[in-house]
This record gives C-alpha cells, structure tokens and sequence, in this order.
C-alpha cells in the first residue's frame, strides 16, 4: 500500500503537539508526514517564553528533538515558509519549490496585532511573539532608559516584565479604561493597576496614540488623542493577536468574519482534505489564544485521521490563572457575569489587596464565573466548582471570604469526582490520577512522567500534588516529611519542640523525642536550632560533636583537609592598617590569599593545628569570625554610597555596617547573604540577596528571599521608603520568622515560595503582623543580638577549646604528610591529583 | 603465619571527645580514635585517610548510626563508614581499615601491625 503524504504548516506548540498524537496513533503508518515551519528553530514553548531573558535557553524551552523527528520518519523544513496552497492540485509551494499533500494541516497560530498608527514602522517598534523578537528587543533595550508596551492585556504585562527584567523603566499604555479589560472587571482591573505600579511599572489606562515621531531625550515620542504625550527608547506592541489565516484566505477557503479558519468538530476546513488547529482556527465563531485548547483540537483531529469517528472538538474553557509581574491573577469561565439571572458575590479588601469576585447562577446553586486579584490561593477550588459543576454549599459567600471571617478551607481533593479534570494542557482527569498510582506509581514525579500532568503551562502543579498525596495516603503509602531516621519531625517541628520545652541539648532532645543516636542530617540541624534558641557558644562541650567540621574547627576545610579563613570585613570597608595585618599573618603561615565575592579576604591552606594561632594575631588587630563557615549570616555588601558616589543618596556603607554587626553570627536553616545599594543604580547587587536594600530620596527600599548559586533568583521588592528603623524591624521580622520556621537547608526564596500564600503571606505576617507574632520575633532577635559572641575570641582564650587543634593529638610536631605543595602564580597551592599520578 | 603486632600507647583518655573523634599517628600512619560513651564497648578506631579524597580528615566528621550501626560521615564528601568493619555504606566495593583499640587505665592502645617503617618523618 502506498503511503499518503500528510503535510502541516507550522512548527508551533500546537502542531508539535499534534505530530506527538498522531505518532502515537497506528495512523502514523499510513502517511508520509512533512512538516514546514517558517521559525528557524524547533517547535518551543511559547508560553514561557519570557523565561529566555532569565536565561533559558532555545534547547531549555524546545518541545521536541530533531532526533524524535527523524526517528518518526518525519521531514522537517524549518526556516521554509510555505506561501501557497493550491487546492485544486493538492500542492503547496515554498520558495524551495512545490510539494504535494493528500491531507494538509494548518497549524500557523497567530501574530500580534501591530494598531495602524503613524510611525508604527520605526525599527525600535517591536512585538513579543518569537525567540527572535526577544533578541529584537533585549538588542533595543540594552543600554537604555525607558520602554513601553501598548496594551495592558495578558501578554503586554507579561512584556512590562520583561523590559523591566532587562533594566529599563517599563510603562504600559492601555486603551481601554482598565488593565486585562477581557478578564477583569473594573475594580480588579484598579487593584492589579495599584499593584503592578508599586511594582515599578507606570501604568497608563485610556490613551489612545495617535503618532509616534522622534523624541527630544529619548529615540521616540508617542503622542496621545488627549494631547499628553511619552517618550520612550523602545515601543513593544502587543494589542492582541489576530489568526494567522493569509494561506487558507488566498486559497478560498472558509474564513470568519473577523478572521481564523473555519473548522467543525473534526477541525476540518471547508475542504475535506485541509484540517486547521490551534490559534489559527475558528471553532463555534471563537477563537481560542490558550495552548490547553489547541491542544484539544490537535487531541481530536490525530484521533480523527486515525478513524475514530467519534472525536470531537466541543469547545474549551477559557480560565486563566497567572502571576503577572508576581501578582496573582485569575479568572474563570463566565467572569463578566454575562449568564442571564447572573448575580455577583464580591470581597474587596484593598488594605490587603485582595479581589475576589465569584459569578453564581440565578438559583445560587453553581458556580459560573470568577475573578481573583491578589491572591489565587482559591483559583483551584472555584475551578472545579466551575468545571465539574458541583452544587455550591448554601452559603457560596464562604468560598471566598478570608477564614478568620467563616470562610471555607479549600475544597479537599477528595470532593472532586472522577472525572474532575485536574491538567487542561493534557486533558487528565483525577480518574486517570488514581489509574496510574493504581498501576504502580508511587510519587509525583512517576505520576508526572506517565500522565503528562503539569508538563504544559504548569498551573495545575498545585493540585496535581494535592490529588497525588491524598491519593497516595489512602492507599496507605506515608508521604514522609521526617528529617531522618532519628526524628519523626520537621525541621520546624524540632524548632517547636525545642523552643516550647526548653530543651538545651541534643541529648535531651533525641532521648524524649527520637531513636537511636543521630547522624550527619539530624546533628548539624539540631545544633542550628539550639544555637537560634539559645545562642551558647557552639565549642560548649555538649555541642561539640553536633557540627559540622567547619562549624566545629570554626574555618572551612578544603579537599586536602587543610582550612581558609575568612575573617568578618563588615561591608567590605577595611583600613590600610587591618589590611596590612592581613597580609602580614598570610605571609607568617604562607596562606594562599585570595578575594572573595562578599567584599572579604581568603586566606588557604592553614592546618587545623595553625588555626588558634592564626587567629590569636587576627583578634589582636581587632578581627573577628567571618562565619563563613557557617549556616549563618556570611557578609553584607555594600557599594561606596553617597559619601563618595556622586549619585548615592544614602550612606550605605554606614546601614551595611550597621547591619553586618547586627545579624553576624545568627544560626539559620541556610546561609543568608545581604546588600546594601546607595541608589537604584544597584551597584552593590542587592537584588541577588537574601535581604537586599536599595537606597531612595525618602529611605530604603527592602527586596527580600533573592539568591545566586545554582538557582539564581531574584529578590522580590518587600516595602518601600522605610526609615532606618522601620528598615530594621522589617528585616529582623523576617530573618527570624525564616529561622523558625524554615526547613533544613532551607535557602529564603524556596521557603518563601513553599509558604503557603507566598510573598503576599509573609508581606502579611511581617508588615501587618496578621499572626500577631510581630513583637515576639522582634525580642527574640534582640535577644540573639544582645548575646552575641566572637567564637572565636572564646575558643582562643580558652585552653581546654584549643586542645581540640592538634591534628595529631599524640605528636604535636607532626605535619599531615599528604598535604604537599607546590607555588604557582607566586603562591603556595597544594599540588592536585593528577600532578603527583 | 600472623603478622606480628603490638599493643601501643596512643594517648590518653582527657584527650578524647566524648560522641567524636581525634587522630593519632602511629607506625601504621594516622589513625582516628572514635569515643562514644554511650555504646559498650565506647572506642572505635579506624583509618583517619578518607579513601575518596586521600586526606586525613575522618576523625573531624560526624558520628551516629544508621539502622542500629555506629558510623562517622565523611566530612569532605559526607559517605558514611562504619565504625566496626570500616565499610563504606554508599559504596560496596570500599572499606577502611578497622584497629583494636582498648582502655589501660587512663590510657589508649592501639593494636598496630609492628614491622612496618615510619615514612615521612615528622
Ligand atoms: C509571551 C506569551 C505568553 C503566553 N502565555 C500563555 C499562557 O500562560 N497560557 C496559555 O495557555 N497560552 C499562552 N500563550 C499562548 C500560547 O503560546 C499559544 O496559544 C500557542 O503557542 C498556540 O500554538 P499554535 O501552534 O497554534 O501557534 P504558534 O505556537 O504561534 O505556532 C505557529 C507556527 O506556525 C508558523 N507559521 C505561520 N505561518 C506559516 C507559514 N505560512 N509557513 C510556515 N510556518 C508558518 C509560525 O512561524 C509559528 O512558528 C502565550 C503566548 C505568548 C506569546
Ligand atoms: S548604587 Fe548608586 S550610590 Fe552606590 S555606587 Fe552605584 S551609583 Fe553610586
Ligand atoms: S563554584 Fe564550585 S568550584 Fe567554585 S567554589 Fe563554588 S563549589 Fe567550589
Ligand atoms: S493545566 Fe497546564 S500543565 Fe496542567
């Protein structure tokens, strides 16, 4: 039997998508399939395609190989555009040449909108649709001021983001007299307004642009019906989408009125043997701009072309649940209440910044519609309300109001019925959840790799994972959050423990309240959460053996077991005579000297019996422990400030200081590292912290849970304008609260982003002190600062401690006969492996 | 034929960390010397050379058990040995050296094989 030729157009999410059906289907057989994109690259994931200016890359975000494609026979032309159908012969042409189909798919998605304004043409004009139109811009916004985005819908927030992740001042303009006028209603609309302006982007609603011509300070001048005007370096238009139709138009096809191809249930056009998917396709009238639907219809026609008569496309729901610019956002179904009989339930506390808003029927029986502003801790639950149709309880009011006001707990995984579907993007139902736990998965992540759930546009990783343990834990596995095998209990339930029996010693602690004898998990742990309890020197004799070696010999140990120590250089201000002495000891011990990243000096290759020594003459000259080697507060960074820099406007070397010399020794899950920046210049790299602090004209502005290391991240902006004392209290609210209830290695931004309620949850606890703890941590730090000890100053000063130096407690002289050195660069190093082989 | 051994002094009892270790250096090369009061018998000693790394680190790690058998962790690369048979729990095919160790009075000994030279002199 010969094969027929199958042909789609567009290497898209959706056309990907509907080669992954169809391969898996016996159709795959049938037909020889050619694929035409006009991208350069691999079908990607467009809807995290803002992650590439976070450094994702093309290969991070590709759908596919180009392996898959040719270990499933199929011909890729990428970078071809195919620019005719002709349907009378069957045949396509691209500027390669002609090709003939027996069936053909249009799979072309869509293309921003670009409003016919004057002056639209100029080269810094942009959209945000493609890997390279994110080249595009990030080309036009380097070294720049100011960007603008028109249009305040999904996308054009999304945009904002970006420009203002690539460092410039981002302002959207909106035509419309509020932001996401598809999926907000007025007041949500107000809120996110006020909330993405606290975020640092200016938001412009009813300005309709008449020109855009050049500008006096900037590249560019818009200037606005209302005679205002803007001026910005670059413009990025993304005023909507409109369906990518220009083939099917040319070739007669059916087409709607205001544009997308015309399908039925089948997703087949006009003519019986073209077929169009996705963005492109008009279904019912509509058009549907989300992945989850296209994903639908590309489900329905590879079942279809595989003879399954029964496929159908029905129509797709249109909830969205996002964070724009960290702001949570949602809306489901029947938002704007345009259901006959309809009638609303709001909560509206804007001291908070919540909006909720839920749509019920004329019999207050089911849910409609919703829309959430601020917090969508409540999306999941009134989605499945929505979805599944299940009878609202008497009073619906309960589902949204907060629960210290009789609102609901969330609706258990347990209400939902089977046929509850929990991942849109690859239509699973929470039956299919318990079929594959059911056929041996027996975690998250199995239930993820054999359902698919939470692969696509990830929403639904929230509830996957509550379906998955309740699941799980009626089938009697135990979803385990013990530390080890030592202790039935959380980090933060130790710290409980601890704290509420008064417990000082490990001993104590694993005699009431564990088994056995501890280990390398529990010890270390435990040793952090009595140091933050009671902060007794960790060379007490009882704590001794709980550390770490780094902890324990208070220096940090290198491959060849010799140790560098980094003495404290609070804000990395440091005088010429400290500096000397530097030098100095590093010369005495021949230590390997080298800068740190924290503004500090590290000194290497000190054995454990030079150590006392060492820092008997650091103390000496006024240095104390760095801490490096500890979970604990490492270094505040500062730049020069406004002492010397001519655009500072604090002193920030003064607050990095002050801040050092209050948090330096604090025990903590992880290490913690802060920044002090003395304007919005940033110099000091605030946003890459812990705790980060920017200077302004009226104060400071506080980032919090921010990271580099493996996982960069970024710190979220916390508070603005604080005085230097509302400064401190802040921050000694939030330390504290992460000590205590933060796991073990723990860093802030993955405790932050496992509080339930996240950032906006913490803002509360700390700003509005909603668990009324505000106080408590305050004292408890005080407290901690108040009792702080140099450690090594005690350990130095006392003979027994020293005794724990020797390296070979039998023969004092003896030096470690594996550590041999060699010089390179003018220093000592130790020599490697592979020079003594 | 067995190797001929002797029973030497290594140190003394206030030398030891209860719970921890110290090292000692004796004909054999360096040697940790395990102290945890609560076990019968309380000493442990084996070989102070981590075998991932080559250096002489093992007494400075962290002492526990795991299911019942007294271990110490590695401080550089954290593996796990045993203090009786001196094998490594994450990887089979590698074991320490394990030496009798008593208490005579207040002080240490160490049952060490005696023919082998000293190298590298202090
Ligand atoms: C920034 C951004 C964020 C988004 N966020 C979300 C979100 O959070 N949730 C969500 O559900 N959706 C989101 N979307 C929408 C989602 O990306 C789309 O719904 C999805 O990509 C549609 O897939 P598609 O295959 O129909 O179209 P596309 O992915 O656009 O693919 C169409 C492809 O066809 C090619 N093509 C067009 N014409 C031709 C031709 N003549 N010859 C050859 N090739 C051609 C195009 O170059 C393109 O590569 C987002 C989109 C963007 C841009
Ligand atoms: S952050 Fe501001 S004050 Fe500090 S050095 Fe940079 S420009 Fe100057
Ligand atoms: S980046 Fe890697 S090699 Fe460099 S110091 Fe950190 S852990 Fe060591
Ligand atoms: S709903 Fe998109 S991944 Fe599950």
């Amino acid at each position: 039997m010969s094969k027929h030729t199958l042909i789609v157009i567009g290497n898209g999410m959706v056309g990907h998508h509907f080669l992954e059906q169809l391969t898996a289907t016996a159709a795959a057989d049938r037909f020889h399939i050619k694929v035409f994109g006009e991208e350069k690259l691999l079908a990607y994931d467009r809807v995290h395609l803002s992650e590439y200016f976070g450094g994702s890359t093309h290969a991070d975000l590709a759908m596919g190989t180009a392996e898959w494609y040719a270990e499933n026979h199929i011909d890729l032309h990428l970078g071809e555009q195919v620019t005719a159908i002709d349907r009378e012969n069957q045949t396509i042409t691209t500027p390669m040449g002609d090709y003939a189909y027996d069936e053909l798919v249009l799979a072309t998605g869509s293309y921003p909108f670009v409003p016919p304004i004057k002056g639209n043409e100029h080269p810094h004009c942009l959209v945000y649709r493609t890997l390279e139109d994110l080249d595009r811009i990030r080309a036009s916004a380097a070294g720049v001021k100011t960007g603008v985005v028109v249009g305040g819908g999904l996308l054009g927030l999304e945009a904002a983001n970006a420009l203002k992740s690539l460092g410039v001042n981002a302002h959207v303009v909106e035509f419309a007299p509020r932001l996401m006028p598809v999926q907000l209603d007025t007041d949500g609309g107000a809120l996110l307004k006020r909330k993405i302006e606290e975020l640092g982007v200016q938001v412009h609603t009813e300005k309709a642009t008449t020109e855009i011509v050049d500008g006096e300070h900037a590249r560019l001048r818009m200037n606005f019906s209302d005679d205002s005007h803007l001026e910005t370096d670059l413009i990025v238009f993304s005023a909507g989408i409109r369906p990518q139709d220009t083939l099917a138009r040319a070739s007669g096809l059916d087409i709607g009125e205001r544009g997308g191809i015309v399908i039925n249930n089948q997703c087949t056009t006009s003519d019986p043997h073209i077929h169009a998917i996705g963005e492109c396709a008009l279904w019912s009238e509509r058009i549907f701009g989300l992945v989850a639907p296209g994903y639908t219809m590309a489900r329905t026609l590879a079942a279809a072309l595989n003879g399954d008569r029964e496929a159908a496309f029905t129509g797709a729901d249109m909830s969205t649940k996002l964070k724009l610019l960290g702001v949570d956002v949602g809306s489901i179904g029947d938002a704007h209440a345009q259901t006959p009989g309809a009638r609303n339930i709001r909560f509206n506390d804007e001291k908070v910044g919540h909006y909720r808003r839920m749509v019920i029927s004329e019999d207050g029986k089911t849910l409609l519609g919703a829309i959430l502003v601020g917090d969508n801790s409540h999306y999941d639950t009134l989605l499945q309300y929505a979805l599944n149709d299940i009878t609202l309880p008497d009073n619906p009011e309960t589902l949204i109001l907060p629960e210290s006001q009789g609102g609901a707990p969330a609706l258990g995984p347990d209400a939902l019925p089977e046929t509850a579907s929990i991942c849109s993007c690859h239509n699973v139902t929470k039956g299919d959840i318990c079929g594959a736990i059911d056929a041996g998965c027996s975690d998250l992540a199995s239930v993820k790799g054999e359902t698919k759930a939470s692969t696509g546009c990830g929403g639904c990783a929230a509830l996957l994972k509550n379906v998955v343990d309740s699941e799980l834990e009626k089938r009697g596995v135990e979803v385990s959050k013990d530390l080890c095998e030592h202790f039935p209990y959380s980090r933060q339930e130790l710290f409980h423990l601890v704290k509420v029996n008064g417990i000082r010693t490990f001993h104590t602690l694993i005699r009431d309240h564990g088994k056995g004898h501890g280990c390398d998990i529990c010890k270390p742990t435990v040793a952090s959460i009595l140091a933050t309890c009671w902060n007794e020197h960790i060379l007490a004799t009882d704590h001794v053996p709980l550390q770490d070696t780094n902890d324990t010999f208070m220096a940090n140990m290198q491959k060849n077991g010799t140790y560098s120590i980094v003495p404290r250089i609070p804000g990395g201000e440091i005088t010429p005579d400290k500096l000397i002495v530097l030098g100095e000891v590093a010369k005495e011990y021949n230590l390997y000297t080298k800068i740190t990243g924290g503004q500090r000096v590290d000194l290497f290759g000190a054995t454990l019996s030079e150590l006392p020594a060492i820092w008997e003459k650091l103390i000496a000259a006024g240095f104390e422990t760095g801490h490096a080697y500890g979970k604990s507060l490492r270094t505040v960074k500062s730049c020069v400030g406004s002492t010397w820099c001519r655009y500072g406007v604090q002193d920030s070397v003064g607050m990095a200081i002050f801040l050092e010399n209050r948090y330096k020794g604090l025990r903590s899950p992880h290490k913690i590292k802060m920044a002090v920046s003395g304007c919005t210049r940033e110099c000091a790299e605030a946003q890459s912290k812990d705790i980060g602090v920017i200077a302004t004209e009226n104060g400071w502005n506080l980032y919090v849970c921010g990271n580099g290391g493996m996982r960069p991240r970024h710190a979220d902006l916390f508070a603005t304008d604080l005085s230097d004392e509302a400064l401190i209290r802040t921050i000694d609210r939030v330390l504290m609260f992460y000590v205590r209830t933060a796991d073990r290695l723990q860093r802030t931004s993955v405790w932050m982003e496992n509080l339930e309620g996240g950032l906006d949850y913490l803002k509360q606890v700390v700003l509005e002190d909603s668990l009324g703890l505000g106080a408590e941590l305050e004292e408890h730090m005080e407290g901690l600062v108040g009792t702080y000890q140099c450690e090594w100053k005690t350990a130095v000063a006392d003979p027994e401690k020293r005794k724990r130096f020797r390296e070979f407690v039998n023969a004092p002289e003896k030096t470690d006969p594996v550590q041999q050195w060699t010089t390179e660069r003018d220093q000592r190093r130790p020599v490697l492996e592979s020079e003594t082989a | 034929m067995k190797a001929r051994t002797s029973w030497n002094v290594v140190c003394k009892v206030e030398d030891l960390v209860p719970e921890s270790g110290v090292a000692v250096w004796t004909e054999d090369g360096p040697v940790a010397v395990f102290y945890l009061p609560h076990r019968l018998p309380a000493l442990f000693a084996i070989s102070h050379t981590d075998p991932f790394s080559g250096s002489n680190v093992l007494a400075r790690g962290i002492t526990g058990d795991i299911k019942g058998e007294p271990v110490v962790a590695s401080p550089l690369y954290k593996q796990h040995f045993s203090l009786i048979t001196g094998q490594c729990l994450e990887d089979e095919t590698v074991k320490i050296k394990t030496y009798p160790v008593l208490l005579d009075g207040d002080q240490i000994r160490l049952e060490v094989p005696v023919n082998k030279q000293e190298t590298a002199a202090a």
